[in-house]
């Protein structure tokens, strides 16, 4: 694997290892010296044309812990607009000699041209309505940490699917691992050709909540009302929130996950957050792991049996 | 002027087809035994001698736009396409919207190795408001008049141009799109779109300017023309509005006979073109429509693009890709036959442009020396690298095609000989 584009390019078995080589990472995050020398020598560009502070520097943990060297690049999309090419941009980082380059873009498939320009790997982090792959691959993690095996288990998510690339590629990954996987939304928040997508589709949380082993709520941007595809807000909320009424009809054994940042009183009651079964840190905490585990398979000496010795070496420098 | 005789091809024209041996002389037709035995012998053993091809839309990037095409580049790619006339589009800088610009045009075009009718606007810059001088366009030869991108948005102002243009005989041609129902759109919108996570435009988007406007046509009994229609169900809404007798006619770009959008998956924006590549259903019809005659006309659509504009996120590359070298070559490689094809792609456009109708303009005795030979077997690559236009842009860039241009001749001149321009 050299590049990690989109969950629909990995196999079952690719997701599954990922999963699997996780705890590992994790594991170094406990040390007092928090820090492994796997990718040292090694750089990672951060080229980020959109703000996201969470993403950003969870890749740059990462990518520190494993002693990559970062290159944070911030690209204003409005250079973009002025007509710059996107060619251009990435061969000047690139020149500067970098291994591999996570990007961040508001258009989507943006990763895939620059693989066609680039000798490094690249790490989609979110492209776009398109895929945000290690956001499903942190979902599938943090899921399994609650809920064992997801074969069989019913994840109910909630919200704009049609504008969220989080949505198709936690659909994708979740259904890869045997998930059945329900979205709720007002049919103008759900994609089109949504009958091609392997999931239910429903416009009733409160049907669907009602056998849900777990709760994905995603983002509602209020730009929405302005496109005529939901009322207002307050409907919004009333039909599709996460009200205290809803959270409390959920058993509490019954996760409830959001990609962030949330907005309190939109899709998810103010008080909802503070939930003991509201798993938003555990997904921010296993995030750093599973871009540790990622830029390891993409950047390490290409072999996972190379993992133990890696980890082994750098416990014994603890 | 030199005399030629083309030996041993199979003729193909609206009359029949069959094996025979045409002369030129003086830049017209004649019989092959009224040559001079100095003339120049074309050996045309296995191909077909066709009426010249002709492009009822290409975009030649001159004037204003010479960075993506000029005439010079863009007539070699037609007569290497064997078009051995386009029309030209005029979103150009300045745009065709007064009858000087369409002579300025016109003496441009003396670059060009093939024919240049030129299109003129429906309104003034295109800008969708003021009607254009219809009239002073028809005075100069003006024979289309369009004013590209979504077409006209405000049905008031398209039923006027339509009454307005009635007595000029000017055909008014409209692209078919319904710009609130497409915002922002990409890509067709379906299951590819779906996927991708790019925004989509709906079929419905062009089918209902589609249904407006053959209201319209019919309301004002003026003649229409649809440019690069792209969905099954346009094809069968016109389908259905010639059978009862109103004066339209269609044409299809084409890459639409051969891409869909899941040729997009990897985000080739060379594939962004406008209409979107609808879905592989569409393809199908409209290769349907073709091979049946009721869609009157393929075009290449030509629209060439320098590397910078397409070389950014898919959301902000420019539509369009180059056309005029491959159009032939993808009709036939979709097993079209080759005498729907030359409907579609000699004799129909010919007669919409005022160029004679098919069974007038015929490889016969008198007729204007317009000449494409074509060797329908000939397989190619398609390389922007190696082709003539100066666009980089091409839809097909690595695609193996079927059927190439072995010679075209303008008005008695040999321009394309074996494959390539004649010095």
């Amino acid at each position: 694997m050299k590049h990690l584009l989109s969950i629909d390019e990995l196999t079952a078995d690719d997701l599954r290892d990922v999963l699997r080589i996780t705890p590992s990472f994790a594991e170094v995050a406990q040390r007092r010296i928090s820090k492994v020398p796997a990718l040292r020598g090694q750089t990672v560009a951060l080229l980020f044309y959109e703000d996201s502070t969470r993403t950003r520097l969870s890749f740059e943990i990462a990518a520190k812990r494993l002693s990559a060297d970062t290159l944070n690049v911030s690209v204003k999309t409005s250079s973009v607009n002025k007509g710059e090419s996107l060619r251009d941009t990435a061969e000047t980082i690139e020149a500067m000699g970098i291994d591999a380059v996570v990007v961040r873009h508001r258009s989507s498939g943006v990763p895939w041209q620059l693989t066609k320009w680039l000798d490094a790997s690249v790490i989609n982090a979110g492209d776009g309505w398109h895929q945000h792959p290690t956001q499903a691959l942190l979902d599938c993690f943090t899921l399994q940490q609650q809920l064992g095996d997801l074969s069989g288990s019913h994840i109910v998510m909630v919200g704009d699917i049609k504008h969220s690339r989080v949505a198709r590629s936690d659909v994708q990954a979740l259904t890869m691992l045997g998930a059945e996987v329900t979205l709720v939304a007002p049919p103008t928040l759900l994609p089109p050709a949504i009958a091609s997508w392997p999931v239910r589709a429903s416009h009733d949380l409160d049907a669907s909540l009602r056998d849900a082993d777990a709760v994905y709520l995603l983002r509602m941007q209020s730009e929405r009302q302005h496109e005529a595809l939901v009322p207002d807000l307050r409907e919004y909320t009333t039909r599709y929130g996460l009200t205290a009424a809803r959270a409390a009809a959920l058993e509490p054994k019954v996760p409830i996950l959001h990609p962030g940042p949330m907005n309190r009183g939109v899709e998810i009651a103010a008080d909802v957050p503070d939930l003991d079964q509201v798993v938003v840190v555990d997904q921010v905490r296993n995030g750093v792991a599973v871009r540790m585990a990622v830029l390891f398979l993409l950047l390490g000496s290409g072999s996972e049996q190379a993992m133990p010795d890696e980890v082994a070496t750098a416990g014994a420098t603890r | 002027m030199s005399a030629l005789l083309i030996r041993g091809g199979t003729v193909v024209d609206a009359n029949g087809t069959g094996v025979r041996d045409v002369g030129v002389a003086d830049g017209v037709i004649v019989a092959p035994d009224a040559v001079p035995g100095s003339a120049t012998v074309i050996d045309a053993a296995d191909c077909v001698v066709s009426t010249g091809l002709v492009d009822l839309h290409a975009h030649m990037g001159e004037p204003g736009d010479e960075a993506a095409e000029t005439m010079l580049t863009g007539g070699r790619a037609a007569v290497l396409g064997g078009f051995t006339t386009v029309l030209a589009m005029p979103d150009t800088w300045p745009r065709v919207d007064t009858a000087a610009v369409v002579e300025h045009v016109r003496m441009l075009a003396k670059a060009a190795l093939c024919h240049v009718e030129v299109a003129g606007c429906i309104t003034v810059d295109s800008a969708g408001t003021h009607l254009a001088p219809l009239g002073e366009l028809a005075d100069v030869g003006v024979q289309f008049v369009t004013d590209c991108g979504a077409g006209i948005q405000n049905p008031l102002l398209m039923r006027r141009v339509l009454e307005y243009a009635k007595p000029f005989g000017i055909t008014v041609a409209q692209p078919a799109n319904c710009l609130e129902l497409s915002v922002g759109a990409q890509m067709n919108e379906g299951e590819w779109s779906s996927r991708l996570g790019l925004a989509g435009a709906p079929a419905e988007a062009e089918e209902i300017m589609v249904m407006r406007d053959i209201s319209l046509a019919r309301l004002t009994g003026a003649r229409l023309h649809f440019q690069t229609l792209s969905t099954a169900g346009s094809f069968a809404i016109v389908s259905a509005a010639q059978r009862s007798g109103v004066r339209v006619s269609a044409e299809v770009a084409s890459h639409h006979l051969a891409l869909s959008d899941a040729d997009l998956a990897a985000y080739d924006t060379c594939r962004k073109v406008e209409p979107p590549l609808r879905d592989s259903s569409d393809t199908v019809a409209a290769c349907e429509g073709v091979a049946s005659g009721l869609i009157d006309c393929v075009v290449s659509d030509h629209t060439p693009q320098t590397t910078d504009r397409k070389e950014r996120p898919f959301d902000h590359a420019e539509p369009g890709s180059v056309g005029l070298e491959t159009a032939l070559a993808v009709a036939l490689t979709r097993e079209i036959d080759i005498t729907h094809v030359l409907r579609a792609m000699s004799w129909r456009p010919a007669e919409l442009l005022g160029l004679g109708s098919p069974t007038q303009r015929t490889i016969s005795p008198g007729a204007q020396a317009d000449i494409t030979i074509i060797d329908p077997h000939e397989r190619f690559s398609v390389s922007t690298r190696t082709q003539a236009t100066a666009g980089t842009n091409s839809a097909f860039e690595g695609a193996e095609l079927r059927g190439r241009v072995r010679s075209t001749i303008v008005a008695g001149r040999v321009v394309v000989q074996d494959g390539q321009v004649t010095p």
